[in-house]
């Protein structure tokens, strides 16, 4: 910057001249700085909406989705059941297939647990014979109305809201139960 | 010749090519620091290119799909000309990067290299450490099978137990309510753009600064570190005996950078790459997802911490351990450098390398899971049934049908989660089993329900035949048939109350 200090321009100048000059480009700083910051901010908004969009949606993510039908569900049993996530994009592939536990227990009165053991979310499995759901990470076991038997896991099985309608039944399904979120 | 020379002056009038060598590659470090300990920063650097080279390679062909990353991964495997070695090589690269990465951390802790004035390269190194652990997790996800898909769910799990925010974190970092199409997108972007552009940012903050303050001189005990004097001594190391990086003092970091090199190529080609273990569909619940080795430690303190201080060692020690090691070298700023004279630093790290070890040692055999097969895989020792009344056998059959095998071993087979059941009858009275099979308790579930009382008879009688031949089965001391003559001769004086009440089994 030695360079510029040199100049043509300011080797002729006097004191005054030099002062006022300094006031102008002091000015044309500070303004160039503020258009620089509004334009970022225009900048940013979109960025910020477009990346946090996800954190901000406070719709309901979850819908009634379908497990098939009734008599998929004998009464006193717990078997496997799938539906495709509602919460969707094309090319979820593999992913939007979501497995739950369906324990029936006489009539219309279920109980339609998240395979996500609420340890850590891994996905427990269902051992009839001893009648108790096993999680393969941490050793967590949960008895067949979902409570919590044994191991790490804070609390019971999380609970789909269910309905039964057309001799289906239906789930409330789209959204990962967490401790803080549970379904 | 002299044309040539010639026009390597004018390039290096206008490229300045000699000054910013003497500035960099040739400026003078203490001799001293030309050492095999000082060779691990400058590996896990190489490390780190190797990872960008062999990443953009595989780039070419990865779709960053949860629809067609499993299939692009098995092209990769299968059908890409060198594509499996190349996937080896990345998947290497990054252990090596992580394992060399801790080398040199520990290594410059040993060294007191944290201390005045080069405070801000520590901390520098402490950021560079999260953004290596963070892309060698967001890199386990690109290998989108069960693994990465339950990973993430763990992840997710994890975040979501943070109070107040959690909710909204686990969205955040999932793009969306629950692991989908735009998940993977978000963890591509995060391990391909984000993540290394940080760790470029940071590793010339990192090499900037090691220029400007210095590389450490290699510590000798008896020379501790005053603020006032230290600048002043180093610039007196340096005139004695500094030496140009380059040539004089790099040769033992090139050594061991071809021995890095010729590491991880050896260990891809024969260990090659990491799976893909299973496609990403969440309806296939048989697994048991297990993360790479770097989170094992994790992985093993989650399964083995009392359910009281787990929320408290999930987010306070990750938190306490890093506000300790950003605050380090203002803690300790002066003072001896040397190994030599820090015998609580030496044994520190022995201290959290032994439970890193053993944690990790854990989360490989993870004995507190159940073993999901052993009901139906693991047959009862023949001995065991050898001479056995019909009623014991009956026992065995529901001791193996009720799944008590996944929990229990018996003869070295089976589960780890419960105590092994080889000797249970010198340990349990029939009573005691009774109570411990139909009540559970102690991290073991209740059967009451799901056993009749038959069952729980022929089981406790099998069990009572668990014993080494020559100890005899445990006996209920309040009950006088089982007492030894000695016993009941005390029992014929007065005895205590609570003596003489009926013993309450079930």
């Amino acid at each position: 910057m030695q360079d510029s200090k040199a100049s043509p321009g300011h080797a002729g100048g006097n004191q005054e001249e030099k002062k006022t000059d300094t006031t102008r480009r002091d000015w044309l700083f500070a303004a160039g700085v503020a258009l620089n910051v509004a334009a970022g901010v225009i900048l940013a908004i979109p960025l910020v909406g477009f990346v946090f969009s996800s954190f901000l949606e406070r719709k309901d993510p979850r819908s009634w989705i379908s497990l098939g039908d009734l008599e998929g569900f004998p009464e006193g049993t717990t078997r496997i059941a799938a539906y495709r996530n509602p919460y969707t994009r094309p090319w979820d592939g593999d992913t939007a297939n979501i497995p739950c536990w369906v324990r029936r227990l006489r009539g219309n009165t279920f109980q339609v647990f998240a395979v996500n053991c609420t340890h850590l979310g891994c996905p427990v499995r269902w051992f009839q014979e001893s009648g108790l759901f096993m999680c393969p990470c941490h050793g967590g076991a949960y008895y067949e109305d979902g409570s919590r038997a044994a191991g790490p896991p804070p609390r019971g099985l999380f609970q789909y809201d269910y309905k039964v309608e057309n001799g289906q039944l239906w789930v409330k399904g789209g959204e990962t139960p967490t401790l803080s979120n549970p379904v | 010749m002299n044309t040539l020379r010639k026009m390597a002056v004018w390039l290096d009038e206008r490229l300045h090519l000699t000054a910013i060598y003497a500035s960099t590659a040739g400026h003078e470090v203490p001799a001293s620091s030309g050492s095999w300990f000082y060779v691990f920063g400058s590996a896990t650097l190489l490390c780190f290119i190797i990872q960008v080279i062999t990443g953009t390679c595989l780039a070419f062909v990865y779709v960053p799909s949860t629809n067609e990353a499993f299939t692009s991964l098995q092209y990769l495997n299968h059908a890409q000309f060198w594509g499996w070695y190349l996937r080896a090589v990345h998947y290497w690269g990054s252990n090596f990067m992580v394992a060399l990465m801790t080398l040199h951390m520990i290594q410059v802790f040993l060294f007191g290299a944290y201390k005045y004035p080069r405070e801000l390269t520590w901390i520098s190194g402490i950021f560079l450490f999260l953004s290596t652990l963070a892309l060698a997790f967001t890199g386990q996800v690109m290998r989108f099978d069960q693994d990465a898909y339950w990973g993430l769910g763990i992840g997710a799990s994890i975040l979501g137990r943070i109070p107040v925010v959690g909710a909204g974190l686990v969205r955040l970092v999932l793009a969306g309510p629950i692991v989908a199409g735009e998940t993977l997108s978000r963890f591509f972007t995060l391990h391909v753009f984000i993540i290394p552009g940080l760790l470029i940012a940071l590793i010339t903050m990192h090499l900037r600064l090691v220029l400007a303050k210095g590389i450490n001189e290699y510590p000798r005990p008896g020379r501790p570190v005053r603020r006032a004097t230290y600048d002043a001594e180093y610039a007196d190391i340096l005139r004695k005996e500094g030496v140009p990086f380059v040539p004089n003092a790099v040769g033992k970091d090139l050594i061991f950078a071809a021995i890095t090199i010729v590491a991880i190529l050896g260990a891809a080609l024969l260990f090659g790459p990491k799976g893909p273990h299973g496609q990403p569909d969440p309806t296939i619940i048989d697994t048991a997802p297990q993360p790479d080795f770097y989170f094992l430690v994790i992985y093993a303190a989650l399964a083995l911490l009392p359910d009281w201080m787990e929320a408290l060692v999930m987010f306070g020690a990750p938190a306490i351990a890093l506000l300790f090691l950003l605050f380090l070298p203002f803690i300790a700023n002066q003072g001896e450098k040397s190994a030599r004279r820090r015998p609580v630093a030496v044994l520190s790290v022995i201290f959290i390398l032994m439970v890193i070890g053993i944690l990790a040692y854990m989360g490989v055999t993870a004995p507190w899971s159940p073993k999901m097969s052993a009901w139906s895989g693991d047959a009862i020792p023949v001995e065991y049934l050898k001479g056995r009344t019909p009623l014991e056998m009956h026992g065995a059959v529901v001791f193996q049908n009720k799944q008590c095998r996944n929990c229990h071993a018996l003869g070295g087979e089976g589960g780890q989660r419960g105590p092994a059941l080889d000797e249970v009858a010198t340990r349990l009275t029939d009573p005691e089993m009774v109570r411990q099979v139909i009540q559970g308790g102690g991290n073991m579930p209740s059967y009451g329900k799901k056993l009749t009382p038959a069952e729980v008879e022929a089981l406790v009688a099998f069990m009572h035949t668990l014993h080494p031949k020559h100890t005899p089965p445990a006996r209920d001391s309040n009950k006088p048939a089982n007492r030894l003559p000695r016993d009941l001769a005390g029992l014929t004086a007065p005895a205590s109350p609570r003596m003489t009440q009926p013993v309450v089994t079930q």
